[in-house]
């Protein structure tokens, strides 16, 4: 059986599978569930200063996308930190970490971007032996316009700075938690590291205005008429995290850093595809609010039982390993050459693959062969982009083949070469071209 | 409650059990149902099963339409092809036309529920009695359809929104034809049929004159003089005869007329049923009268088929539906003589037939089957009365690849012409599709014409 305990900046938990700082997290009452469902660790939902809490909106928090059957694909939400008074949530996670030792438990905190008001929670978070702290850079509503989350994540310097502070008042393990509202990702996480952080996490929910009500024309969730951006979650945003947490991985200047995994992930493969670009471990929100705890047994007979299929014995043969394969659109190979080939036995004739290719692409799928309806490639006309691929509603019915060097590509008449050759130096690259001269 | 008694008697059932017997078939899909079976098809290009369907609906389109929430905008759709959409709806035997080609009966044995999804979309655009068509400027054409059934129907509504005034015969006391008078009760509940003639009619332009019939009250000649363009759509109105001693014994019944009674009956307990119930044939009609008999309370129906379960006209869904309601399906009989105690039907002695050298024949052996009640069910014919020359092709009126018969300015469709099954919405296709021949020979008698040299 794969060996599935996470030891992440030193936080150790039985499985890499923790719950983001949200709703789940909000109190003992779920924590309490989510541990005996068999969650690895919870981040504590975002603390707030000493003082009278926040306040939510009292009507309609959510908004959401939907996928076939009402399956749910992105959720947004404007929601904002813990609206509980601060004393009674430092008070039930120390109970909570009392009865659960062996789980993971780290306070997520937002307070104003001021020394003062750090150095004064982090003692009374200290004292409730959680395991680490996570800095909440990323709350991109109603927090930020009071210049804090997203507004201090959007600014490198400010990042620096106050995990700088929290590395001077605290001994626990800092994670900072980094918003994907920026253009490049790897200047927060450069900030962080340069504070020194112990780890990153990301990513925090997206900008997002989910849908409009056309018959009152104001954005959903609509409060009394009125709606406001909110942040984007869920399966929808999963590819936009996984690029995040590949960058920060490939970068020279935060190669190595630790990074938990978040955004979208709502199976298994998703938590395997995020250790595999880089994460030391994963937080799931969106998918337990979905689905409720018990998804995480799910996550980890799948993660444990592909393990054992692959033969990988633990998370360190795993993590990473997909980072080296990540690379610019320059480096790659142009002397690749594929084909689509559709497998006639698999084939339900629908004709998607026909039309896509003839209306949007490269008028390489034929409709009637011989007067019957029949879908094949002409591979003198193929370019190998994948779109029949994606739009077959069968799984594997068609797939792209890699033509073997030396033989003939039948669209532009030549003989795969067999050598590695990339943009930088291909004779119509004009940058290739002034080098050559 | 009811009786068990033998012979033929009304009232077999408890209330309440006529009411469960005859709802409806396949209810209406509600909105989440819809939507999750819309949200199985494909959007095929070049879809097979718009080419399955005889009257060519934009199947992915409507689908389509309904999963993004326009059920309104799928029944127009609908309505554009098949002006009839919400009986065929109901009655086409789609295991056998577009859902038998769908795609998704290679990737999953399991077709997307096209014929109740077209319902869906219909129903909504007919409760809410939204309206899709115009009439065109008046042309001062006038045009006469002969049937008030699908094929009449569907020829008078294409032909009053081009804009001409046309005028039904009909020699029934209602409109809808075989819709009203011969389709399972439990496949059009709630009156379907006559909301749906006034669904279509509303059209304006078109008037109905009941209780007028072709051959006894006027002739084709009649019509042909005083109209610029006639749409024949009379459908079958004869019987076979079953050619067995004693079938005009009382208790003998053409099984169209017991179901056409049975649909008029507002209470199903008035009609009469016999305890034990033959019926002779293997189409759609003999499976129709078997179940309803079976429903009325008959104890034991048995159909009686004189070739194999293959050459069976009834489809694989209609025997099952039989077999599921107990009707016991027997082949390889057929009927030679009706035995009758005290003049009413006892009992029917029936030949076993095999193929001989590629003949049908009987092979000498004979039973006796109890009934106290026999439908006849063996086809209908065409009867014709009252079109002087007009040419006929195997029994039918002849008709070109438009729908124009041997007499000018005469066309015809539906179940009196010999194309295509004899259905519901075959008949539409050729009432439809003769209005637009009518049409274009309208509309180029129209234009001055030009002498070609
Ligand atoms: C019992 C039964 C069940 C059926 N079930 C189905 C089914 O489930 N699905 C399906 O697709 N099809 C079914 N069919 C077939 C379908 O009903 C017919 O194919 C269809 O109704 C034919 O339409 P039509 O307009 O040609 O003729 P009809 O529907 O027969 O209409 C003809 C009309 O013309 C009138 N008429 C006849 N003679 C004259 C005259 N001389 N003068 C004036 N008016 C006249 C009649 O009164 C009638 O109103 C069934 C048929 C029967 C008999
Ligand atoms: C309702 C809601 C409230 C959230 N509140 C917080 C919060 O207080 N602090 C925080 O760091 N992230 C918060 N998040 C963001 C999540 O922790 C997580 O980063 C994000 O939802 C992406 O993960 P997912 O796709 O698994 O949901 C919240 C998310 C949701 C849906
Ligand atoms: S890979 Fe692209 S070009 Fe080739 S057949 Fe498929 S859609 Fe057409």
């Amino acid at each position: 059986m794969a060996d599935l305990r996470n030891n992440f900046v030193g936080i150790k938990s039985p499985n890499p599978f923790w719950l983001a700082s949200a709703p789940p997290t909000d109190k003992a009452y779920n924590v309490e569930r989510a541990f005996k469902a068999g969650w690895g660790g919870v981040v504590w939902k975002t603390l707030g200063e000493e003082g009278p809490p926040v306040v939510n909106v009292n009507g309609p928090r959510y908004g959401a996308i939907w996928g076939a059957d009402r399956r749910l694909l992105g959720l947004n939400n404007i929601e904002l930190i813990t609206d509980r008074d601060l004393y009674t949530n430092l008070r039930e996670m120390k109970q909570v970490k009392m009865n659960w030792p062996d789980r993971a438990l780290i306070a997520s905190i937002m307070v104003p971007c001021e020394e003062e008001s750090w150095k004064a929670i982090l003692p009374l978070v200290e004292e409730t032996g959680a395991d680490g702290i996570e800095l909440n850079f990323g709350c991109p509503h109603g927090m930020s316009e009071r210049g804090m989350g997203a507004a201090v994540g959007q600014v490198p310097e400010y990042i620096e700075m106050v995990v700088r502070w929290c590395k001077q008042y605290t001994r626990m393990p800092v994670i900072t938690k980094l918003t994907p509202n920026i253009t490049d990702i790897r200047k927060p996480a450069r900030a962080a590291k340069a504070g020194g952080t112990d780890a990153v996490s990301l990513i925090n929910t997206i900008n997002s205005i989910v849908s409009v009500d056309l018959d009152n024309f104001a954005p959903n969730p609509t409060v009394g008429g009125k709606g406001t951006h909110g942040g984007y979650c869920g399966p929808a945003v999963k590819p936009i995290a996984l690029n995040m947490v590949a960058e920060i991985a490939r970068d020279p200047e935060t190669y190595g850093l630790p990074i938990s995994g978040i955004g979208g992930i709502t199976t298994w493969r998703d938590a395997a595809e995020f250790l595999a670009l880089g994460a030391g471990n994963v937080q799931v929100c969106t998918a337990a609010m979905t689905y409720g705890f018990k998804i995480v047994q799910e996550m980890i007979s799948g993660l444990s039982d592909w393990m054992d299929s692959k033969g990988h014995r633990s998370l360190d043969d795993i993590c990473g390993r997909a980072v080296p394969n990540v690379t610019d659109w320059q480096y790659l190979n142009l002397n690749y050459i594929a084909k689509a080939h559709i497998d006639q036995d698999a084939c339900i004739k629908c004709g998607r693959c026909h039309i896509a290719c003839e209306d949007t692409s490269h008028q390489a799928i034929t409709q009637f062969v011989d007067g019957v309806r029949h879908f094949e490639v002409m591979e003198d006309e193929c370019v190998g982009c994948n779109l029949c691929v994606n739009v077959c509603p069968v799984e594997n019915c068609i797939t792209m083949v890699g033509l073997e060097p030396g033989t003939l590509d039948q669209r532009t008449g030549k003989v795969v070469d067999p050598n590695y050759a990339n943009w930088t130096t291909h004779p119509n690259n004009p940058a290739a071209r002034q080098a050559a001269e | 409650m009811g009786t068990t008694q033998s012979g033929i008697h009304r009232g077999r059932l408890a209330p309440t059990e006529y009411e469960t017997n005859f709802s409806d078939l396949h209810p209406r899909l509600d909105d989440h149902e819809a939507l999750v079976a819309a949200d199985r098809c494909y959007f095929c290009y070049d879809a097979p099963c718009m080419t399955a369907c005889p009257t060519s609906i934009d199947i992915p389109l409507f689908i389509r339409q309904i999963s993004t929430g326009n059920p309104v905008g799928s029944a127009k759709t609908i309505f554009d092809q098949n002006i009839l959409g919400g009986m065929c709806a109901r009655v086409c035997p789609t295991e056998t036309l577009c859902e038998q080609v769908c795609v998704r009966n290679t990737a999953e044995h399991r077709p997307v529920e096209i014929g109740r999804l077209q319902r869906y979309a219909t129903d909504v655009a007919i409760a809410t009695n939204t309206h899709f068509y115009e009439r065109a400027a008046r042309t001062g054409k006038a045009i006469a359809v002969v049937g008030a059934g699908p094929a009449g129907l569907a020829c008078a509504h294409r032909l009053a929104v081009a804009g001409h005034d046309v005028v039904v015969f009909e020699a029934r006391e209602k409109a809808g034809g075989l819709n009203e008078y011969g389709i399972a009760t439990y496949k059009a509940v709630d009156d379907f049929a006559q909301a749906e003639v006034d669904y279509v009619l509303s059209i304006g332009g078109i008037e109905v004159k009941n209780g007028l019939k072709l051959g006894r009250d006027f002739t084709l000649s009649d019509l042909t003089a005083n109209f610029d363009a006639v749409f024949l759509g009379m459908g079958l109105s004869g019987v076979n005869a079953l050619g067995a001693e004693g079938e005009n014994l009382p208790g003998v019944v053409d099984a169209v007329d017991f179901i056409a009674e049975l649909r008029q009956a507002a209470d199903k307990a008035t009609v009469p049923v016999g305890r034990r119930v033959v019926v002779i044939g293997g189409g759609m009609t003999a499976i129709d009268a078997a179940v309803q008999a079976k429903l009325l309370g008959a104890e034991e129906v048995t159909i009686c088929y004189r070739r194999g379960k293959e050459q069976m006209n009834a489809s694989e869904f209609e025997q099952d539906l039989a077999a599921s309601k107990g009707v016991m399906i027997r082949h390889w009989l057929q009927p030679k003589r009706v035995i009758a105690r005290d003049g009413h039907v006892a009992g029917i002695e029936v030949e076993y037939t095999e193929m001989r050298d590629g003949k049908l024949t009987g092979t000498g052996e004979t039973g006796v089957l109890a009934a106290d009640q026999i439908f006849k069910a063996i086809g209908q014919t065409f009867e014709p009365a009252g079109l002087g020359s007009l040419a006929m092709a195997s029994g039918r009126i002849a008709i070109d690849a438009e729908g124009r018969t041997s007499v000018a300015n005469v066309w015809a469709g539906g179940d009196c012409v010999k194309a295509g099954e004899d259905l519901t919405v075959t008949s539409v296709a050729q009432g439809r599709d003769a209005a637009d021949s009518i049409n274009r020979m309208l509309a180029a008698g129209a234009q001055p014409s030009i002498a070609v040299a």
